[in-house]
């Protein structure tokens, strides 16, 4: 069974059909693209996924574990987590909180640790400190460890989410649109960074990307939107020949 | 190395603010005005302290602090007026007694509030607020409008030990929730509470956890004020004391603990330092409150301490 099954999710706002029935499996391991031009209903894809909307119908299944109903904190617990298309950090945090704050759920101590400074709290908050120094090393975002967050620059703080997303352990990661902003360069640099995370960390992808050049790269297989629906899907090189999808791109 | 910095520099700074206070009482260097200010001023670190874990670190516009504090002082003073006991155990269970009760409140309120956002939960605190005085002001129990009156003093500056404590107490507890896992969880949910959410933090749970804890000190907070003053009337704890709070916090810096507590000092003095311009410490409040408010927005904060770690990372060079 695929590691994610969603099967004719659909969601309006208002009049407007933003998803409609959307299918997509997505097997473990695998880097999976979701791409289409602006407006298309992507983003509106992954607030569904994470619970911030609550689909008007279908399924979504991780695992075998039914999301359909739950908060968004809880389909984190589940194994999802994501990125955001407007970048979203702890702005007010350091680097290193940023990461720690997604650490909440796997390094625990208690409120009376925290207040009576208890051992726990120290060895727990050390093994916070290394746990999240590892995952900002991969981005090479540990000398910023101190800064805060809203002082990096732009295209770290898009690193810096990743890192935090990674942190929470999930089995599926969701990237929005990671390379937006960003110039060819540290675009190329970061697909390639996507691609060394699957390996790494061992865990499957669906990434959102609004230029398609970008995901031919990296992504195994491909969805394309276009108005909430699903314009065509399968292996990648299969999809970006698609008569349907050229139109759509050219007509945009 | 760096915990062990933060530990010395924090019993020195209580051991010394201790070892000052009571030099100065003993030797009789304050009048009869200043030393009337002692618990006071403990009072108001222990409001803006409390206040600034809601307003500054989760970043929930509260306008019933006041309301807390009045559940605490009358819950206090209700347990010392009809239980007998001697001086020292009585005020401490009213201290507790009074953070309870009001840490309940805060809960009872918190539940349904804490969904609102913005703009909403002010309203609601400050309609909170309100209507506690109105309660307080028909039930007979706490005498109505008359108030309480002949509550012991066991909270007066002879007793300035306690307070004292109850003061570090308060600062620490708080200071050391929002450095861990749960003041982070708290700040997150100020910062962005939708990244918050998608890496697992429950929002409304840490909202709530920080508006009780917030809500319990001030309750302890009423019940020293209760035991201090000796008389406790629903309009003691209006509208005006909560704002006067939240101008304490807005002075020190949203999320500074320290700065709430020199505030809280320099708020709380200076009605007796300007004495005979007493009538002018709204418009003083309210000048000085437009003047931070211009400085930290123009950025002349930051200017003005860039300029001091440059000056001193020279004159290490020299
Ligand atoms: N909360 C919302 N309320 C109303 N309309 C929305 C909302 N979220 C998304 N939409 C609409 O749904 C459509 C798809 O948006 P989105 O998923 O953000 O597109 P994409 O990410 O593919 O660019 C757009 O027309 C957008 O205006
Ligand atoms: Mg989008």
């Amino acid at each position: 069974m695929a590691l994610l099954e969603v099967k004719n999710l659909g969601i309006a706002f208002g009049g407007l059909k933003a998803v409609d029935n959307f299918n997509i499996a997505i097997e473990k391991g695998e880097l999976y693209g979701l791409i289409g031009p602006n407006g298309a209903g992507k983003t509106t894809v992954f607030n569904l996924l994470t619970g911030v909307y609550q689909p008007d119908t279908g399924t979504m299944e991780l695992d075998g574990t039914d999301l359909v109903g739950k908060a968004p904190a809880d389909i984190c617990r589940c194994g999802i987590a994501r990125t955001f298309q407007n970048i979203r950090l702890f702005k007010k945090l350091s680097v290193r909180d940023n990461v720690k704050v997604a650490l909440h759920n796997d390094v625990e101590y208690s409120l009376l640790a925290s207040i009576f400074r208890l051992p726990s709290y120290f060895s727990r908050e050390k093994a916070m400190n290394e746990k999240s120094r590892e995952i900002l090393e991969v981005f090479g975002l540990e000398k910023y460890e101190n800064a805060y967050a809203a002082n990096l620059p732009y295209g770290k703080q898009r690193e810096l989410e990743i890192a935090r997303a990674l942190a929470t352990e999930p089995k599926l990661l969701l990237l929005d649109e990671p390379a937006a902003g960003m110039n060819p360069n540290e675009t190329a640099e970061l697909m390639e960074t996507i691609k060394l995370i699957r390996d790494k960390f061992d865990i499957t992808i669906l990434l959102i990307e609004h230029d398609m050049k970008l995901v031919a790269g990296i992504c195994e297989r491909l969805t394309v939107l276009n108005f909430g629906t699903e314009l065509a899907s399968g292996e990648t090189s299969a999809v970006l020949n698609d008569p349907k999808v050229i139109t759509a791109y050219l007509g945009e | 190395m760096k915990v062990d910095k933060k530990i010395i520099v924090r019993v020195l700074a209580i051991v010394l603010s201790y070892a000052l206070i009571t030099f100065l009482l003993r030797m009789g260097l304050l009048n009869r005005q200043y030393t009337a200010l002692l618990i006071p001023i403990g009072v108001n670190i222990m409001l803006a302290v409390s206040l600034n874990l809601v307003t500054g670190f989760l970043g929930e516009l509260s306008l019933g602090h006041a309301g807390f504090m009045s559940i605490g002082a009358y819950a206090g003073a209700l347990f010392s007026l009809h239980v007998e006991m001697p001086a020292l155990p009585s005020i401490l269970l009213a201290m507790v007694i009074g953070g309870v009760t009001a840490a309940v409140f805060g809960f009872l309120i918190g539940v349904p509030v804490l969904r609102l956002r913005g703009d909403y939960l002010a309203i609601v605190t400050l309609a909170f607020g309100e209507i506690i005085k109105s309660v307080l002001n028909a039930l007979s129990f706490t005498n109505g409008a008359r108030g309480l009156s002949k509550i012991p003093l066991n909270a007066n500056y002879e007793h300035y030990t306690i307070v004292f404590i109850a003061v570090v107490i308060t600062v620490l507890v708080i200071a050391n929730v929002v450095d861990s896992r749960h003041g982070r969880a708290v700040c997150s949910v100020r910062d962005n509470y939708i990244a918050a959410e998608s890496v697992g933090i429950h929002v409304s749970r840490f909202k709530i956890l920080a508006f009780v804890i917030g809500a319990f000190f001030a309750g302890v907070a009423g019940a020293i004020y209760a035991h201090n003053v000796g008389i406790i009337k629903p309009t003691t704890f209006d509208y005006n004391q909560s704002i006067e709070i939240l101008v304490i916090v807005v002075l020190g810096g949203m999320g500074s603990i320290k700065g709430s507590i020199i505030a809280a000092i320099i708020l709380t003095a200076l009605p007796e330092v300007l004495r005979g311009a007493d009538d002018m410490r709204m418009l003083l409040y309210s000048i000085a409150l437009i003047a931070m408010i211009l400085i930290n927005q123009s950025g002349f904060k930051e200017k003005l301490l860039e300029r001091f770690h440059s000056g001193k990372k020279q004159k290490a060079g020299e």
